[in-house]
């Protein structure tokens, strides 16, 4: 059998109640629900997680380091956007 | 031991051998799956089919009160001393055919383990509910794997028909009870099997039908497992399984 008509899933998992999902890595799977049994299997066998989310790599638009210079550096020069920024009055205590 | 006591050792290492005998024949696919993914996955069935056979080997192994250990029990006994329903020991095959017997015997234990789990012997119950969550994964597994195969290509529908002809005749012999089995039913501590029969033809039918497969129906019953009389295929495995015990008696890691 090949990979040829596997589909790549970036696979999330969260390690405990009241913590986020963190991405943990990526499997092939024939199917949404093979690349769940497929995670439980490869990733929380010595029950690392209480959750599991899987993606289908395709489905995610990430954003590509060509694209850095317009899309973060922008950011740097402008302090007004952070709140450290601001002056706060004295009556404004422990804010 | 008395009666009832041997009547539970024969019991346990019955059990016992029918896990590890798979689970040897589920590790032989380690590194040799069709890709990683699935490797891994067999693989894990694999070890839980081992941490159940330690259970009631271990067990076994205290009602018989002669100091031997599980690893004895597992790696020091000859071909006609493994009592291990014949459909475990089938060689692994073709993917299909491995598939297959994972989802005949899944289906089995599902509900096997469940009423297991009933048993009068706090220690078996105990093991059935452990062992019957990790079958129903099992089969959230293996189910999908056949309706799959059978609606891929010619060759893989092909070959998933071929595995339910070969595997339909062991398939008997795991609703086949001896006397001293029937003992232990009435005694509240083992499960009566015969009568899981129904269910099990019921179900695999119903899901064959859907998925447009032939059920074989076999009259041919192989049987003979529970009395030591296997096919020609366990010594061969087993002279793998335990070559390393054989060769360097003690050995540990």
């Amino acid at each position: 059998m090949s990979q040829e008509h596997l589909a790549v899933y970036e696979v999330f998992v969260r390690s405990a109640r009241g913590l986020d999902h963190k991405h943990v890595g990526s499997l092939h799977a024939e199917s949404p629900e093979h690349a769940l049994m497929y995670a439980r299997d490869c990733y929380i066998r010595r029950s690392e997680g209480v959750s599991i989310w899987v993606v289908e790599a395709k489905n995610i638009t990430a954003s590509q380091d060509e694209d850095l210079e317009n899309f973060v550096e922008p950011m740097d020069d402008k302090p007004y956007r952070h709140a450290t920024h601001y002056v706060l009055p004295d009556s404004v205590n422990n804010m | 031991m008395n009666v009832e006591q041997q009547n539970l050792f024969r019991f346990l290492v019955g059990l016992g051998d029918d896990a590890v005998v798979l689970s040897h024949r589920l590790s032989e696919w380690c590194s040799n799956g069709p890709y990683l993914e699935e490797d891994i996955a067999l693989s894990n069935i694999a070890l839980d089919y081992i941490g159940r056979a330690r259970m009631f080997y271990q067990y076994a192994a205290e009602i018989e009160g002669k100091g031997r250990t599980e690893d004895d029990i597992a790696y020091l006994r000859d071909e006609r001393q493994f009592t291990n329903l014949l459909i475990h020991e089938l060689p692994i095959n073709d993917f299909a055919f491995t598939m297959v017997r994972q989802f005949f015997v899944d289906v089995y234990y599902c509900e096997y383990l469940k009423q297991l789990c009933e048993s009068k012997d706090e220690r078996i119950a105990a093991i059935a509910a452990k062992a019957v969550k990790e079958s129903r994964y099992h089969l959230k597994r293996s189910e999908p794997w056949i309706r799959q195969l059978s609606e891929g290509t010619e060759e893989s529908r092909r070959r998933i028909q071929a595995a339910l002809v070969e595997l339909e005749n062991f398939v008997g012999e795991l609703f086949i009870m001896s006397d001293w089995e029937k003992e232990l039913v009435e005694a509240g501590i083992a499960v009566d099997r015969e009568k899981l029969q129904a269910g099990w033809d019921q179900y695999i039918q119903k899901f064959l039908a859907e998925s447009d497969l032939e059920f074989p129906d076999s009259q041919l019953q192989i049987r003979g497992g529970r009395d030591g009389i296997h096919t020609e295929h366990l010594g061969h495995m087993l002279s793998d399984m335990q070559y390393v015990q054989r060769v360097y008696p003690g050995l540990e890691w």
